[in-house]
């Protein structure tokens, strides 16, 4: 202001923008973004928290690319999935965790409805990789490697695609036009598949002129265990007879049949049973219920539908259909002890649930290669074998064997391989610190619980193979999406920009998130304590 | 606001039908902004174009509660009377940390006097601006609890009595915190100042002494008369915007934690805020002619305890091993009459 000044008035006025109070900070606020629990406990190394941020506001095609940049199969992951992200999630302390692997298969399906389809954005590489085997790992290593410009085919010894997927889940688990769909879509992307095609030798497909291979062959040899048997009835293993079924050619277990294991295979195969006709599906396993290795919502499907546990009981004799159990206790170290107690089951036939083995044998030759404890494939950090240029993942390799460790596997596998094809190591970035639930302001969170997905009819479940489990409408699957708290990473509440007393915080606008004015920071904090996800740290001043 | 979920449409919906339609909102309008819900939805604040009424540069304390308090009331005020407004200010801290000579951190209108006239000023201000036919320049006037419930009492009683036009907003701090916090008729009991001290066999501030402005205000039978807490944003700029909207005397009392007087962490005042209003000892309600029309429910109960214990101007009352059980249950007592009182919670209605 110039001109003639008020009486008594020497200074013109000016605004007290003049006066930088940041000087007066100890601390400094400063955005981050935190690793949110879903993707640190994501067996396949999905970003949950980012797809579910897409979802949230509808947009459904941004969240399926996001969710398919790490997962090819989300339509069938979102059913098959155990969802350790569920366990993990930060809103379980909250009332219940988001219900991730609903909204995933949601997307999922949506996808396949509006037939979207993925992008290849970079050129070809002129390098080709043959991947063996088209279970998950193989698929996904498959569909990852396309993307980054390799050509890729596939061989596969079975006569249809899938691996585990097709011939160890049932369809009521995993409809097979879901299944095929997603399969497809990978295929069209430009992979070569050649069914019924077992690999034998690998040095040969090198000298066909493959670059790098991919082995993910899994774990089909049923494990077999030793009971005297006088004229034994019918016994057959759990692999088998899901294969059959899936093949058409279901074998007669007859009215009353005993599945021997407590894994989510032995679940599988006594409700196959069940829906296969049989009155009676009865598991008999040696542990107790805690201890069994089933997930325990397949464990209480499978006993809704009927089917009737024995715990603590050892098959010891079988004659003909009558098969004498020892009972079982369990000792101070948690391991079954026999008690010299016993009974008798009456069964036509048997089918074993003991877990599986790998078919390395074409494997043993090759120089270079180990075999690790338990008879798979030993692999370093880049999930390379001895072999230079011999890469194994999934069920083969020591690991937890479900079909997301195995898409995990065939993703990293895939890094890796691209990486050694361009002559170079591919480093995992560092995973920034867990978004733990105290970081969180939960204050700011409408209450609401969870979604529950509606189940088909007991007697259909136990007459037929349609999906057991319903998906969720589209509105049901926002509301869920919507339950996300987005731990560590900001969605844009506006409360940093809103609670600065100094105005200190600058809005940059929708996706660019906000910056701090340090010219006015005074470092009081406010701004992180209301952050409702933790993407806000304070940091001492250094000077 | 709930998880209700709407979804009675047949049939595949657009995506943006569903984003409507399913009226969950992640932090519905609990946060400021939200980027899922219309813009009329979020707050004055969550807006770039909001006026910034006390700008940057100011010389209040680290995490100031009054700061905020003003700047949140009058940019509500300023986009609900469309810019036109002018704000008289009491002597206190607020005028004194926007205000060194001679830089000002005001972006209004903004007029101050002496401490205790600042009622009289802006009845002053509107009986002007209506001689001169502005009928569309709105006043405010503001001060902080001291020139309110004791020193400008007197004027702010003369424009109660007489209906003037003018929106006064309280900014209650609960102590004289610029001069060196000593008690004022809104210091809390047990509460300890620099005239209270922590000493003796009643330590702080003496229990059943102060004034209760907001039920004074109502005694006026003004036509409008609400408590607001820096805590809840879209609560306080609905009552500003609801008081613009209304002629005559008008009275909202903002609650304003001050780190440097309540012994607090600068971060935490929005979190004392809102533990007051969560324990029932500062209750949220609005009164029209004198009677309460409306109350803000409790949402997270909380005991006074988790209030009190961040403060070391209650410090005396958590003494390891001396716990002030009496003191802190007749402090309870005070939020339980207040939950009767306003029905604060389900269980309590009015």
């Amino acid at each position: 202001m110039t001109g003639t000044l008020p009486f008594a008035i020497t200074l013109d006025p000016g605004t007290s923008r003049l006066n930088h109070t940041g000087t007066w900070r100890t601390e400094r606020p400063v955005y981050l973004s935190r690793m949110p629990p879903c993707n640190h406990a994501c067996p396949a190394g999905e970003n949950i928290q980012n797809w579910l941020f897409h979802a949230e506001s509808g947009d459904y095609a941004a969240a399926w690319a996001a969710l398919i940049a790490e997962n090819p199969l989300p339509a069938v992951m979102g059913r098959v999935c155990y969802h350790p992200c569920e366990g993990a999630c930060n809103r379980g302390q909250l009332d219940e965790a988001v219900s991730i692997h609903a909204v995933e298969r949601f997307l999922g399906d949506h996808a396949l409805r509006e037939g979207l389809v993925p992008r290849v954005e970079v050129p070809p590489s002129g390098r080709r990789v043959l991947v063996v085997g088209a279970g998950p790992s193989g698929l996904s290593a498959a569909s990852h490697l396309t993307r980054m410009g390799h050509a890729v085919t596939i061989r596969e010894a079975g006569p249809l695609p899938g691996g585990m997927m097709r011939f160890g889940i049932p369809k009521y688990r995993l409809p097979r036009d879901i299944l095929d769909a997603e399969i497809a879509r990978i295929l069209r992307l430009g992979v070569t598949l050649e069914l019924n095609t077992k690999v034998t030798d690998i040095d040969a497909a090198f000298a066909e002129g493959f670059d790098a291979i991919f082995t993910a062959v899994g774990a089909h040899l049923a494990k077999r265990t030793a009971i005297p048997a006088h004229a034994a009835g019918r016994i057959l293993d759990a692999v088998t007879l899901l294969a059959q079924v899936e093949l058409g050619e279901a074998p007669q277990l007859g009215r009353r049949v005993i599945v021997y294991g407590g894994g989510n295979t032995a679940m599988d195969a006594a409700r196959t049973a069940k829906r296969l006709g049989a009155e009676e599906a009865m598991i008999v396993y040696r542990r107790s219920r805690d201890q069994m290795p089933a997930h325990a919502f397949e464990v209480q499907e499978a006993e809704d539908e009927g089917v009737l546990i024995h715990w603590l009981r050892t098959i010891t004799d079988i004659d003909a259909s009558t098969f004498t159990v020892e009972k079982m206790e369990i000792d101070a170290e948690g391991r079954p002890q026999p008690t010299g107690t016993f009974e008798t089951l009456e069964a036509d036939s048997l089918v074993l649930a003991l877990g599986q083995d790998v078919d390395t044998g074409f494997l043993a030759r090759v120089p270079g290669v180990q075999i690790a404890k338990d008879g798979v494939i030993a692999v370093d950090a880049q999930m390379m074998t001895g072999r230079a240029g011999l890469f194994a993942g999934g069920d083969m390799v020591p690991a937890e064997r479900t079909v997301t460790v195995a898409v995990g596997h065939g993703k990293k596998a895939a890094r890796h391989i691209d990486a050694w094809l361009r002559g170079t190591t591919h480093v995992k970035p560092p995973r920034p610190a867990l978004a733990g639930f105290e970081t969180l302001n939960t204050w700011y969170y409408d209450d609401a619980p969870q979604t529950r997905q509606e189940h088909l009819a007991l007697l259909r479940r136990q007459t037929g193979f349609e999906e057991v489990t319903h998906g969720l409408t589209e509105d049901t699957a926002l509301y869920e999406a919507r339950r996300c708290l987005s731990c560590g990473n900001c969605f844009e509440c506006d409360n940093c920009f809103g609670v600065c007393p100094d105005n200190a915080v600058i809005k940059l606008g929708p996706g660019a998130g906000f910056a701090i004015d340090y010219d006015y920071c005074k470092g009081c904090g406010i701004c992180a304590t209301e952050c409702p996800c933790g993407a806000i740290q304070m940091l001492p001043e250094t000077t | 606001m709930t998880e209700e979920t709407t979804g009675s449409t047949p049939g595949p919906a657009s995506p943006a039908a569903a984003t409507q339609r399913v009226r969950f909102y992640q932090t519905g309008t609990h946060t400021l902004g939200n980027r899922l819900m219309d813009a009329e939805s979020r707050t004055v604040q969550a807006s770039t174009d909001r006026a910034n009424a006390i700008t940057s540069g100011h010389r209040a304390c680290q995490g100031c509660g009054e700061a905020l308090g003003a700047r949140y009331a009058l940019d509500a005020a300023m986009r609900a009377a469309g810019g036109k407004v002018v704000a008289v200010n009491a002597t206190g801290c607020l005028e004194v940390f926007t205000t060194p000579y001679p830089e000002t951190s005001w972006q209004i209108p903004w007029l101050h006097s002496v401490f205790g006239n600042a009622p009289a000023v802006a009845s002053g201000v509107a009986a002007g601006l209506r001689m001169r036919g502005q009928k569309d320049v709105r006043v405010v006037a503001q001060g902080g609890d001291g020139s309110t419930t004791d020193i400008g009492f007197g004027c702010l009683s003369g424009m109660f009595e007489r209906n003037d036009d003018v929106l006064y907003i309280c900014y209650d701090n609960e102590a004289y915190m610029n001069t060196g916090v000593q008690r004022s008729s809104a210091t809390p009991p047990a509460a300890r100042t620099a005239t209270t001290p922590a000493l003796g066999a009643a330590p702080g501030n003496v229990f059943g002494t102060g004034k209760n402005l907001p039920r004074i205000a109502m005694a006026h039978e003004i036509p409008y008369v609400a408590t607001a807490s820096v805590a809840d944003l879209h609560d306080l700029e609905a009552k500003v915007t609801r008081a613009m909207a209304i002629c005559g005397a008008r009275y909202i009392h903002v609650h304003v934690p001050c780190p440097l007087g309540w012994g607090s962490a600068s971060h935490d005042t929005i979190r004392l805020a809102r533990l007051a209003v969560e324990s029932g000892l500062f209750p949220l309600f609005e009164a029209e002619h004198g009677e309460v029309t409306a109350v803000k429910k409790i949402r997270r109960k909380v005991p006074v305890e988790d209030y009190l214990r961040p403060q070391r101007r209650f410090a005396h009352l958590f003494r390891p091993g001396h716990e002030d059980t009496q003191r802190l249950a007749a402090i309870q007592a005070m939020a339980d009459a207040n939950i009767r009182r306003y029905g604060l919670t389900e269980e309590a209605p009015l």
